[in-house]
């Protein structure tokens, strides 16, 4: 008996010592590859909607051409917004990394708030082009414009879905490791939106008011 | 600046690096670097400065490949250390599928579409020279 007790006391604290370090790991490292390595993915989804949308992009059908659809005002307005939003989210993340609850959360809010106007604007600017008739059955170019400028804006509609959780995570249980972890893989999923955003800006928009 | 770093939690952190944050500095920099690549290229555009379609083009381009770099290194912290380095290898290799898709597919439809004109499948063969 004694003796059992004995190796049980020489195995169990090693046990548990092993099991809470790959715990650890699962919830820190693992989690933010597997999340990094889902934005990767996400990454090719928007490949082919690019890729989409540049073969279609001079298939007007007779409809409208960028030039005269495209608002660059507009477009500047809401590349401001999410870039500033970006900041922001890089802001609470700092907060979070010092525990300041508050902060963090307040950070987080203006994120949100930021995201929120910016598809605001672009719900505006898709209500205008319908309005005007150039719909997504208009012509192939419009077909590829709203599939990939949408398909943005649904990812961002997910990121201020995932902000308002957040906000309501912390508020209940604080920045606790797994709150942080959340945050972290938040964080990666804003920056790659705006990311995103620099090709949408850059080659649907700009580019497009060169042809 | 460096302070943020030495205060990082040991949950989280247990394993070394982890990308997704990084210094105030780090955010800084990074947003100062984008706001001005953002403005250069609607600037090119709006202005037209150049007077040239392809040359402005190139630049909006350009411009755009270095601003997607500065939000990966400053804002996503992209580095060979996190995760010992295959957080980087699977960036490379997006980076790889991204080009080939979106180049390839370019490539591809643009020599279709300019062989393959309406009044070519009338029954005479297109011979490409």
């Amino acid at each position: 008996m004694a003796q059992l007790e004995q190796a049980q006391a020489a195995v169990d604290p090693t046990f548990h010592l092993v099991e809470a370090d790959d715990h650890d790991h699962e919830t820190g490292g693992a989690t933010l590859l597997g999340f990094w390595i889902y934005l990767m993915s996400d990454a090719l989804i928007f490949a082919a909607l690019f890729a989409t949308f540049g073969v279609l992009s001079t298939s007007y059908a007779g409809g409208p051409s960028p030039r005269e659809i495209f608002e660059l005002p507009l477009v500047a307005l809401n590349t401001a917004i999410l870039l500033v939003s970006s900041i922001t989210y890089g802001f609470a993340m700092l907060a979070m990394e010092r525990g300041a609850v508050r902060t963090t959360q307040a950070w987080l809010a203006v994120t949100g708030l930021l995201g929120a106007s910016f598809v605001g604007i672009e719900l505006f600017e898709f209500g205008a082009l319908i309005a005007e008739g150039a719909t997504p059955q208009r012509s192939g170019f419009l077909s590829g414009f709203f599939t990939l400028v949408g398909t943005h804006g649904l990812h961002v509609t997910v990121g201020i879905i995932w902000i308002v959780v957040m906000l309501v995570q912390i508020g209940q249980r604080g920045l606790i490791p797994a709150n942080k972890r959340r945050l972290l893989c938040l964080s990666m999923f804003w920056h790659f939106l705006d990311v995103v955003w620099i090709g949408v800006f850059s080659f649907v928009y700009l580019l497009g008011m060169l042809r | 600046m460096s302070s943020a770093d030495t205060h990082l939690d040991p949950a989280v952190h247990a394993h070394g690096e982890t990308q997704g944050h990084g210094s105030k500095r780090s955010y800084l920099v990074g947003f100062g670097l984008s706001a001005v690549l953002t403005a250069i290229p609607f600037w090119l555009v709006m202005a037209d400065p150049l007077g040239n379609a392809g040359l402005t083009a190139a630049a909006v381009i350009v411009i755009a490949v270095l601003q997607i770099l500065v939000h990966t290194f400053c804002f996503l912290h992209l580095n060979t250390q996190a995760e010992g380095g295959w957080t980087m290898i699977a960036y490379i290799f997006t980076g790889v599928i991204l080009l080939l898709t979106i180049g390839g597919s370019l490539w591809i439809m643009y020599h279709l579409n300019s062989n393959m004109m309406p009044g070519m499948m009338t029954g005479q063969t297109s011979y490409a020279p």
